[in-house]
């Protein structure tokens, strides 16, 4: 009967300080050290409240470009148009038969030539998915301050004076 | 005594039907009245059962769901259009032709017509295409149900808005449908459709 009770003692005694170790390591794994990264200082456990979604700017006049070849923004607001294998809404208006009777920006010719160097009488499909390149903006700061500049030549500020 | 009774029962019950009381013209409107007032509740009430949402996803469902991600289903002001708004006519008359057209697919929809997402996808351009056609020879009918032309405030409309409905729409040139295609389906295969 001693034995028993003793060994009951001994196996809680064990299973508590097991817990009680283990809970400790957790406390350290999550723990960041200190440091604050993009979502702010705050542990990797904690849920933080989630940033309130950016709108879309809606309708903008042309933005300017920042440097040689860089794909142009999309000034407006693209919900729901389709572009997939059936339909491309995009090309509805800025597609070469369309765009001049829209007023739209036309679409490079560039983007009518093959990787083989081959010019199509049309999108190329490897041009086909506009937003792998070209992305409307949303109204939000940058989450890091910076001094990126537009080169010279392009920017617009910079010719006016 | 009994059997006196009896006959005078039955000869008063053949006296009240075989006579016209003085009731009766008021007994037989007053019927008439309620009767038709439980009809034509009735049948309205079934016509309006047979334009929820609910009952419409029962055959429909997958395209039911392609209008949720759209702002005819979740926007800002929690205005929602359903698919009777659009695909079934306000007016009254119009409404029963359509009800009656129905029931042409109903009976494809038991036949099996339509009875996997392959089958829709492959007929999903000759459905558009009918509906596309409907909206047009009704100067979309069903769009300005409650976008009314005349109520549009160009200043609160984007640029690009105001240039096609000042010009186009507003000449009578073109027609809500000829530029929104797809505002609550996903698109059929374009190719070969004006404007795409």
């Amino acid at each position: 009967m001693k034995t028993l009770i003793s060994s009951m003692v001994a196996s809680l005694l064990l299973v508590t300080s097991w817990a009680s170790a283990n809970a400790v390591d957790n406390e350290e794994f999550v723990s960041n050290g200190g440091l604050s990264s993009l979502r702010g200082q705050s542990e990797l456990n904690d849920t933080k409240q989630a940033e309130q979604l950016k709108k879309q700017v809606k309708d903008d006049k042309v933005i300017d470009r920042n440097y040689v070849h860089q794909p142009p923004l999309i000034p407006h607001q693209i919900r729901d148009y389709q572009v997939d294998l059936k339909s491309n809404k995009c090309l509805s208006c800025h597609g070469w038969k369309f765009a001049g009777q829209i007023g739209a920006t036309k679409i490079s010719p560039t983007h009518f030539e093959t990787a083989d160097g081959l010019t199509l009488s049309d999108v190329a499909p490897r041009r086909y998915f506009c937003l792998q390149c070209h992305v409307p903006q949303a109204d939000a700061p940058p989450l890091i301050a910076n001094d990126f500049k537009a080169v010279d030549a392009l920017d617009a500020a910079n010719s006016s004076r | 005594m009994s059997d006196n009774n009896k006959t005078g029962l039955i000869a008063r019950l053949w006296q009240l039907f075989s006579k016209p009381a003085k009731i009766a013209t008021g007994a037989v409107l007053g019927m008439g009245f309620i009767g038709g007032i439980l009809f034509w509740g009735g049948f309205n009430w079934g016509m309006e059962a047979t334009n929820t949402e609910a009952f419409c996803s029962g055959c429909h469902a997958p395209i039911v769901e392609e209008i949720q991600s759209t702002i005819h289903y979740s926007n800002r002001s929690g205005v929602r259009a359903i698919c009777s708004d659009c695909h079934v006519p306000h007016q009254w008359t119009d409404k029963i032709v359509r009800k009656v057209q129905a029931s042409k697919e109903l009976v494809m929809h038991f036949i099996g017509t339509i009875d996997t997402p392959e089958k829709f996808e492959a007929r999903r351009k000759h459905l558009a295409e009918r509906e596309w056609h409907r909206l047009k020879e009704n100067d979309s009918l069903e769009c300005r149900n409650c976008h009314d032309f005349q109520f549009m405030d160009f200043t609160e409309q984007g640029k690009r808005a105001v240039t096609m409905h000042s010009t186009s729409l507003a000449s009578g040139d073109k027609t809500c449908i000829d530029c929104h295609k797809g505002i609550a389906h996903a698109l059929p295969d374009m190719s070969g459709v004006e404007g795409w």
